[in-house]
């Protein structure tokens, strides 16, 4: 998992941008110290805290370390030529495990500016409107002539600041929408908050009864916190998105006149010479040079089926070599290899997405023309009446204040941080902030194959086809290599107790299988045409006793935790599912039979899943997409909402919404139900907001509203609200 | 009445000392490893000698 070779590609091309940048600073740096970031799944208490941090202050050339629990991350300074895998191997060496995280992927969460802006507007909002809030009560409570004055003047000073520095938010974003010709929330809370102010200043210099300074402030308060807790939210999905991106350090060896040397992936360029080992990943696109091996494309093909390699074939970024070291020269680097081009198809398909209105929007559509109307016809009304600006003003603020959208402000984030809590617990990492609204619509599931619902590790299946004294052999041969079937192989036979025949030269022949000598004749074990047998349509292995009939050892591939689970309970819940994958079709038919999926579609390319998807859509269909390889990015970036597992690639990762993060599926069904009922919830808020509207609004329009009404609807409406997003279940 | 001369201006300057404090602990990143902090105070490590 440390030194896992391939660049990163993501779909936005501000995510490339800023990686790219702080790779550039952090070149210049490099002359002096070097920061170097570790995970630290395990640590968990004071005495972890110290051991790692003792470790790795001692280790020389380490000026500081820091530990932060609460990321589970150490920070260490260090002079240049310090290797985080050798830091890795000292913290490993003391019992924690550790991974190096590629510093400038996560250099975006380092400085949390935008989360300490908003706090800080928060508490200055908090304290100005707990202090106006006690002048106020005296007021209410019967303060005349002279004193009311002064405790209006103190609340204006108090106030006008306050208003100024911490609604900021709130006119920047009203203005966006307003230059946009759009109405947002935003407009009438902007709107509500100037006229309160300006209403009760020349109240204030009229000696007036009632000021609503009180109102204004509060009124800022508890949309800061929604807002707060909204940015929360998706701060803490970010962050583990961004580690989880880091995890992988795009490093790869390159070779200059015959010696080897480790470089960023960025450092490459077209021409040069790199090196892949066995289990790692190609950087770039390019052509072999040297070595024979065999290629996993499942993350970019969905293909099962390991693809011989050899000189003069060609290379996709993103492969992975499975047994001999292969030497590539570069035909492509960085944006051009064809992982890159992907975004491209991936831009296509979501600028599609933005259609999707979230509830919070399509409510104040409705909400914020009709506040405006209301306010206006209380102003007409009472103008023409008594012919009085000063009242008409003063009721027009009352209505704007008793309707403005505090409650409303709260319905959405309260719920979405409860539920993305609960779904976090459970593993499930939401990015995108209506992903639940749009999880809750869903009524068709678009399950991807290989690495979605299957594992990515193949299971022999016809071990019981064979005899003793073959499975004896071919254990002797699969232990001699460390490809994925003939692990797999050697696993299944060491279960039924067989212990290895006796052979002499055993060799593994890269891309081709292994090889050995039994009481003098040659034994086999590997690619079809190598041992003489016709290939099969499934993933398999042939063994060949040199008695000229090879027999051939056949896998399937294992199913993910939870993945059974998942389909039948989203069967059960009247949905549709579906089975697209790029592997033959044999390979699909029998997992779609096995997990009880009746629609499936075999070898399928990118363009046809994203097509499928988009055909499904056009039915009206709100899909959900989940998906791992490059070939799902386009149809995750299609469908109405996605989910992607933690294994997957950082293209489908940053396509997709929902990032699953453990192994096991079964959390989808669970997700599907916690997104409807806070969109229940969500509803119900919206509704509660409206009720106590409805009896507040006519005392307002009759002109019956005092300060003290208004401070008590926006209250308890707020907290009506925040409790009823407690109760989620 | 006149008790008001000095009872409001305190009550805001004490207020205002809590602000101030608050946002002194924002700016100096006292909130960005809470569990550790939490963790760390039990260690008596440097509890003879501060941490040079």
């Amino acid at each position: 998992m440390t030194a896992v070779m391939r660049p990163s590609a993501s779909a936005c091309p501000a995510c490339d941008a800023a990686p790219a940048a702080a790779a550039l600073a952090a070149e210049q740096e490099q002359q002096k110290d070097a920061r170097l970031a570790l995970s630290l799944p395990t640590i968990h208490c004071a005495a972890c805290i110290s051991a790692v941090e003792r470790q790795l202050n001692a280790y020389p050339g380490v000026k500081s370390a820091r530990v932060n629990l609460t990321l589970k991350r150490a920070t260490v300074e260090a002079e240049h030529d310090v290797l985080a895998e050798d830091l890795v191997g000292a913290l490993t060496g003391i019992g924690y495990e550790a991974h190096e995280l590629d510093a400038g992927t996560l250099s975006a969460t380092e400085n949390d500016k935008a989360g300490r802006d908003l706090l800080m507007r928060l508490a200055v909002a908090g304290f100005a409107s707990m202090n106006v809030m006690l002048l106020s009560v005296s007021v209410w409570a019967g303060a005349e002539a002279a004193t009311r004055d002064m405790f209006h003047w103190i609340s204006a000073a108090i106030a006008l600041p306050t208003i100024v520095f911490s609604g900021k938010p709130f006119y920047v974003s009203a203005w966006s929408a307003l230059r946009n010709k759009r109405l947002n929330m935003d407009v009438p809370i902007v709107l509500a908050i100037l006229l309160a102010v300006a209403t009760s200043l020349w109240e204030t210099m009229l000696s007036g009864e009632h000021a609503y300074f009180d109102a204004a402030l509060t009124l800022v308060f508890f949309l800061l916190a929604g807002r707060y807790l909204d940015y929360r939210t998706r701060a803490v999905a970010r962050s583990a998105a961004e580690e989880l991106a880091a995890l992988e350090v795009p490093r790869a060896i390159r070779m200059v006149d015959g010696a080897e040397e480790t470089v960023q992936v960025s450092e490459l360029v077209v021409g040069d010479l790199v090196i892949v080992r066995p289990g790692g990943r190609m950087p770039v696109d390019g052509q072999i040079v040297e070595g024979q091996s065999e290629l996993d494309r499942s993350l970019l093909t969905g293909e099962t089926v390991p693809v011989y390699a050899e000189p003069g074939g060609g290379v996709s970024a993103g492969e992975v070599n499975l047994t001999g070291p292969l030497v590539i020269r570069a035909t492509a680097v960085g944006e051009e290899t064809s992982l890159h081009r992907m975004a491209d198809l991936v831009a296509i398909a979501e600028s599609g997405r933005s259609r999707y209105t979230s509830l919070a929007d399509s409510a104040a559509k409705l909400y914020a023309p009709g506040v405006h109307i209301l306010s206006a016809l209380a102003f007409v009304g009472w103008y023409l009446y008594t012919f009085d600006l000063r009242t008409a003003l003063n009721i027009a603020a009352a209505v704007l204040i008793i309707t403005c959208p505090c409650a409303l402000g709260l319905a959405v984030p309260a719920v979405t941080t409860a539920a993305s809590g609960r779904l976090f617990r459970k593993g499930m990492l939401i990015k995108h902030s209506t992903a639940l609204e749009r999880l809750a619509q869903v009524d068709t599931v678009v399950f991807d194959k290989t690495g979605t619902l299957t594992a990515g590790t193949p299971r022999l299946t016809n071990l019981d086809e064979f005899a003793r004294e073959e499975i004896e052999v071919a254990l002797a041969l699969a232990m001699g290599s460390s490809h994925p079937l003939s692990q797999a192989l050697s696993d299944a036979a060491r279960e039924l107790g067989v212990r290895p025949a006796k052979l002499s030269e055993i060799e593994e022949v890269p891309g081709f299988g292994t090889q050995g000598k039994r009481n003098g004749t040659l034994v086999r074990l590997g690619r079809a045409t190598w041992v003489g047998a016709q290939p099969l349509a499934q993933t398999s292995a042939f063994l060949s006793l040199g008695d000229g009939a090879a027999r051939a050892f056949t896998f399937e591939d294992t199913l993910r935790d939870g993945a059974e689970e998942a389909v039948r309970t989203l069967l059960d819940g009247g949905k549709e599912v579906l089975l697209i994958s790029g592997d033959s079709t044999g390979a699909v038919e029998s997992l779609a039979a096995r997990l009880g999926i009746t629609k499936w579609v075999a070898e399928a390319l990118p363009e046809d899943k994203a097509a499928r998807v988009m055909a499904l859509t056009d039915e009206g269909r709100r899909v959900l997409m989940v998906g791992d390889g490059l070939n799902d990015t386009a149809a995750l970036a299609t469908a109405h909402v996605s989910i992607s597992p933690a294994s997957a690639l950082d293209a489908a990762r940053v396509a997709s919404d929902i990032v699953l993060l453990g192994g096991d599926l079964s959390p989808i069904a669970d997700a599907l139900a916690t997104a409807r009922s806070a969109t229940k919830r969500i509803r119900e808020n919206f509704r509660i907001a409206t009720v106590y509207n409805i009896i507040a609004v006519p005392l307002a329009v009759a002109g019956l509203a005092t300060p003290l009404i208004a401070a008590l609807a926006m209250s308890s409406s707020s907290i009506t609200v925040s409790l009823n997003a407690l109760r989620l279940r | 009445m006149e008790v008001l001369a000095y009872l409001i201006p305190i009550s805001l300057i004490l207020g205002g000392i809590g602000l101030l404090f608050f946002i002194f602990t924002v700016r100096t990143n006292q909130y960005d490893d809470p569990e550790g902090d939490a963790q760390r105070i039990l260690n008596s490590e440097w509890d003879d000698h501060p941490k040079p």
